[in-house]
């Protein structure tokens, strides 16, 4: 195999690894479209990366982080309901992105590939950054795995038993904006929430316990990435979409598996 | 047996959300071993002092002290776990305690849950999930047990068993209980005090006394008149202001 895959395929693997047990969170905490607007202010850290001529993972965690914070300040205010604001700020974030790379004239960024991400050009430091940083993440998941999960059922409850709950509910939105800064360059900001929800809703039916859940979730994630850079590699196709495709389709057969119940 | 000091007292509590006064210089406490149920109409702020006691929620005026150091047990009055979330009840039980004694036995046979423990949480009845969550609030073996709507969805039999069962843990667990319900009769025999809320305290005491309170009549009372007076039939005349009757003049449109 050449030295280009196996980096693309060590690269899949660690975000499918990482993706998994935040995905089934931000499922159980219907958070899918919070995670697609800080994918999209991704694109925003990309463009302030290179205008401040800082590390570009910084500036998108950076800017991910921003507009968590942003959006839990403007969800105390309680005017705009959620999806709305969300809508807002993704779509603001983005285009403000775009107009801020459009200023840059000596800098010529492959947009597409930020937006749908470019696994077969993964360098050794992106790996180490998506193998770090998925380390550090699951560290910290493990650490406040059963605090999180009490949050999920029912946050007033988990206050009352003494669940640091502010806390816990920023370490999350740290998590997920650690995740998509670190596997931008491999799916993309378009893509990278479908790799978090995609396998842990497909995992569902196979799963009795939560931790059995995000285990399942990661085994489907890392099929998904070896299926998807299997036909990019045989029939040609765009590596980032042809995973984000095999996942979807893994999950289409399972909802046509016979139910067991 | 009842301590002199309470183990949660509020002093003059005021709420008011999005401009609307919620609680008015609301006073309340629970001490040890003592039952106290709150009554009152829907939109009374029953829940919302609640939130207060627990420290969930900053009142704008007024104190509220808990007892240092002592563990509160809560129910709350509403918990849907994610339909999406396979749980269960048995991992729902240990998010609130992480261990299995001799204690966590007792409580899971007190409730009469053990059938239940392999049982996803999504899949009980009214009943068990009351039983289900009343046991979560007592592993954590508590000073305090404070339950919104313990009985909601519950059949009228198994109310009173669980109010007769809420009393038991009184006993063995030597606790406060402050509980929210909406039927004075049933809790009758089971509390010591009644407080009757309607944004401020109407009345409150022995069930007894409040239940013959004027005031307790009175809001108790005017709902069922209210009852009464949402029968709506439509008129197929009108008033001018002197009380004749005039012709609605919709019928010439027809």
């Amino acid at each position: 195999m050449d030295d280009f895959l196996v980096r693309a395929l060590a690269a899949g693997i660690g975000v499918a690894l990482v993706a998994a047990p935040l995905g089934v969170f931000v499922v159980w905490r219907r958070m899918a479209y919070f995670g697609d607007t800080l994918a999209h202010s991704a694109l925003l850290g990309v463009a302030l990366g290179f205008l401040l001529g800082i590390s570009l993972n910084i500036a998108v965690m950076s800017v991910s982080l921003l507009m968590a914070l942003m959006l839990l300040a403007l969800q105390n205010r309680k005017q705009l309901a959620t999806d709305t604001l969300l809508g807002i700020l993704a779509h603001s974030a983005l285009s403000v992105g775009l107009v801020v790379m459009a200023f840059q004239q000596d800098v010529r960024v492959d947009l597409m590939g930020y937006l749908f991400g470019d696994i077969l050009a993964v360098t050794i430091s992106d790996l180490l950054w998506v193998w770090g940083g998925g380390v550090v993440v699951l560290m910290v998941l493990g650490l406040i795995w059963q605090q999180l999960l009490a949050i999920t059922v029912h946050e007033e409850l988990a206050q009352v038993e003494g669940v640091p709950v502010l806390r816990t509910r920023l370490l999350f939105m740290l998590m997920i904006a650690m995740v998509i800064a670190v596997s931008m360059k491999i799916v993309g900001v378009l893509l990278i929430t479908s790799m978090m929800i995609i396998p842990a809703a497909t995992a569902r039916r196979f799963s009795s316990t939560p931790e059995q859940m995000a285990f399942v979730a990661a085994l489907i994630g890392i099929v998904a990435v070896g299926l998807g850079l299997a036909g990019s590699w045989f029939q040609d196709t765009p590596a980032g979409p042809s995973i984000v495709v095999s996942a979807a389709l893994l999950f289409l057969v399972v909802q046509l598996l016979p139910s067991r119940r | 047996m009842t301590d002199a000091s309470p183990l949660v007292k509020a002093t003059g509590v005021d709420v008011s959300l999005g401009g609307r006064t919620i609680l008015d210089r609301v006073h309340l406490s629970v001490a040890r071993g003592q039952i106290v149920t709150l009554i009152g109409p829907n939109g009374a702020g029953k829940t919302t002092l609640v939130r207060v006691m627990l420290g969930l929620l900053k009142p704008d005026a007024g104190r509220v002290e808990r007892m240092r150091g002592i563990t509160i047990g809560y129910m709350p009055q509403k918990l849907q776990v994610p339909e999406n979330l396979p749980l269960t009840v048995q991992r729902f039980l240990k998010l609130a305690c992480d261990r299995e004694d001799a204690a966590c036995e007792q409580v899971i046979e007190e409730l009469g849950i053990a059938h239940l423990l392999r049982r996803p949480m999504q899949n009980l009845s009214g009943g068990e999930h009351q039983r289900v969550l009343l046991a979560r609030a007592l592993l954590r073996e508590p000073d305090l047990l404070v339950l919104d709507e313990p009985v909601q969805g519950v059949d009228v039999t198994g109310q009173s068993e669980l109010y007769a069962l809420i009393g038991r843990i009184r006993d063995t667990y030597d606790c406060g209980v402050l509980m929210i319900s909406h039927d004075l009769h049933l809790v009758m025999a089971t509390t010591d005090d009644v407080l009757c809320l309607n944004g401020h305290v109407c009345c409150s005491g022995h069930p007894e006394s409040v239940s013959r309170h004027p005031a307790y009549l009175e809001l108790f009372g005017s709902k069922v008149a209210d009852n009464l007076a949402v029968y709506t039939h439509h008129h197929d005349h009108a008033h001018d202001i002197h009380g004749n009757i005039i012709e609605k003049q919709e019928h010439d449109h027809g």
